[in-house]
């Protein structure tokens, strides 16, 4: 194969949009805390930038990308420290450089370990939440990464696939799931429910006030989602073609949709339709439409954007009914969206925009179905039971809460030093009245003197 | 002397200060502060999970005047802070023992 120029730049500039997701995310979960933990929301998704991007360059890669080593559960070690992927066949993956191509996939493996930040706000140690999030990538994103995302075949002279070596979910078994609607969004949301109970909940919820500080904030970070998720969906093809277009058209309407059928829940049901509702009912749409968007058309794409943005709006209450502080709902919206998402497929595919699986209901029977369901239930298993494992043991050792006394006062201040808001004239912002006493830096100090 | 000290809707705040000044108050003090009385406070609801919000916020206004003023000053402040509706406040007169204006040092009426 040959570097193609377009299919990079556009792979290029998919990473870019992928990794903006992370802050993105990170302004969506922080609007959503208190005023007094909008920091520590935000660090954790930058901790996620900082670790994960070294862990993949060091190993991740390799064991997503890598070669299959073992029956399409992992990959080998050959691309250790991006080794064989600068020079020669290993520089090239399909039409773009395999750098690219790795670039484009850290973003994805970053931005799964940041979703499941939102379901343990407010009480997670910093220190923990880190461990957590390198040991997590390690044994669950890399190799879920390779189960569905990674593609080797060997084809005949006339270009027909005649064997697979690549992921046991994507590649060998058949499974749909163009952009991760498995590997990202079932896979963090499994973890979030994990973590959250193995933290318990957050003191005094859920009767105390939880609600939301910023709800600009929210809408910013959604927007940004939103743009973002353009690299994610259409990047996916690693390719700017045909299917790129489709999956671009798709993410739109997926998410118009979703976040029109999340608004109309709500305005059924609680007699208001929220700007909350609007951020959240787009992501559900944006999560929903990650697996599919190279699957269905784009009447099914609405379809399938209301049918999700509608049930996501109802899961979300689930945590109240089943007593589980899942915080900023990464259960109800990732799990449950990521998995709808996925399923759904197997009654919507068509034949017209997949090149071979159909749905359902476009005469393809249950065997999609079949396949897709399965792929939810072992990444969900798979993530729920290894997340629950590592939290515990970081629990029982290091401990993974904040104490009861540092959580009410505030973890931005007792965890970072800092307070994300100062807004009262008591905290000096209008200058009449100085509350805290600025003490500089030795060396600027003694200058002064 | 008096204290008069007055807790009105706050989107009344600009009436009430043309009345008062109609009158030829020289000065007021105006905070904002939260309580709930009557009227009770207002519920909202995020991603379904309702929150009774058990405060109302409202303008309070607290205007040092002459004893013989109170009367014309409580009423005209009534008057243009009232809507009809629940929750528009309550005015209340409390005497005031020594009034002292900083900058001069005048003391009682002088000073008011």
């Amino acid at each position: 194969m040959k570097i193609d120029s377009g299919d990079t730049a556009w792979l290029l500039a998919s990473s870019a949009l992928v990794l903006f997701m992370t802050p993105g995310l990170a302004f969506f979960y922080g609007g959503m805390t208190r005023a007094k933990s909008v920091l520590n929301m935000l660090m954790m998704s930058f901790g996620a930038i900082g670790l994960v991007s070294v862990l993949w360059v060091l190993y991740g890669y390799s064991l997503s990308f890598g070669t299959d080593a073992f029956h399409g559960l992992i990959g080998n070690l050959d691309h250790i420290g991006m080794a064989k992927t600068l020079t020669g066949d290993g520089a090239i993956s399909g039409t773009i450089p395999t750098t690219v191509f790795a670039a484009f996939q850290l973003m994805f493996a970053i931005i799964t370990v940041a979703l499941i930040s939102g379901a343990i706000a407010d009480r997670t140690k910093f220190g923990a939440w880190m461990l957590f999030a390198g040991v997590w990538a390690t044994v669950v994103y890399f190799p879920v990464a390779h189960w569905v995302f990674f593609f080797d075949d060997t084809k005949d002279s006339a270009g027909n696939v005649i064997a697979h070596h690549g992921g046991w979910l994507g590649d060998r078994l058949g499974v749909l799931d163009f952009a991760g609607g498995t590997a990202v969004h079932v896979n963090a949301g499994a973890a979030g429910l994990a973590l959250a109970l193995v933290l318990g909940k957050r003191h005094g919820w859920p009767k105390e006030r939880f609600k939301p500080h910023n709800l600009s904030l929210v809408l910013i970070g959604a927007g940004i989602l939103w743009f973002g998720w353009f690299g994610f969906n259409a990047g996916s093809a690693v390719a700017a073609n045909n299917l790129s277009g489709i999956a671009f058209i798709n993410t739109q309407v997926a998410t118009a949709a979703a976040m029109l059928g999340w608004l109309i829940v709500e305005k059924v049901r609680d007699g208001h339709a929220t700007t909350l509702g609007a951020a959240s009912g787009a992501v559900a749409g944006l999560v929903a439409i990650t697996p599919a968007c190279a699957s269905v058309n784009p009447l099914f794409a609405i379809i399938l954007g209301a049918l999700v943005g509608g049930i996501c709006a109802v899961a979300v209450g689930l945590k109240y009914k089943l007593g589980f502080d899942d915080s900023l709902d990464v259960v109800g919206v990732h799990l449950v969206g990521g998995a709808s998402g996925a399923i759904l497929i197997g009654f919507f595919a068509t034949a017209t925009v997949t090149g071979g699986a159909n749905g359902l209901f476009f005469g393809g029977g249950l065997t999609q179905l079949g396949k897709q369901t399965l792929a939810v239930v072992v990444v969900g298993l798979y993530s729920f039971i290894l997340s629950w494992i590592i939290g515990k043991v970081i629990d029982k050792t290091m401990g993974f809460r904040i104490s009861a006394e540092d959580e009410v006062t505030g973890i931005d201040t007792t965890a970072h030093a800092e307070s994300g808001y100062d807004f009262t004239s008591a905290g000096g912002s209008s200058g009449l009245i100085a509350a805290a006493t600025a003490k500089p830096l030795a060396s600027a100090s003694a200058e002064k003197e | 002397m008096k204290l008069v000290t007055a807790v009105v809707k706050p989107f009344k705040l600009e009436d009430v200060k043309t009345a008062l000044s109609t009158l030829g108050l020289a000065g007021l003090t105006v905070s904002e502060v939260q309580g709930y009385g009557r009227q009770k406070g207002h519920t909202e609801v995020y991603r379904g999970a309702e929150y009774t919000v058990d405060f109302v916020p409202k303008v309070k206004i607290d205007v040092l005047v002459d004893g013989v003023d109170v009367d014309r000053v409580v009423d005209a402040l009534v008057e243009a802070a009232r809507t009809g509706k629940i929750g528009d406040g309550k005015v209340w007169v409390t005497p005031v023992d020594e009034v002292v204006r900083v900058r001069t040092g005048e003391r009682g009426l002088d000073a008011v």
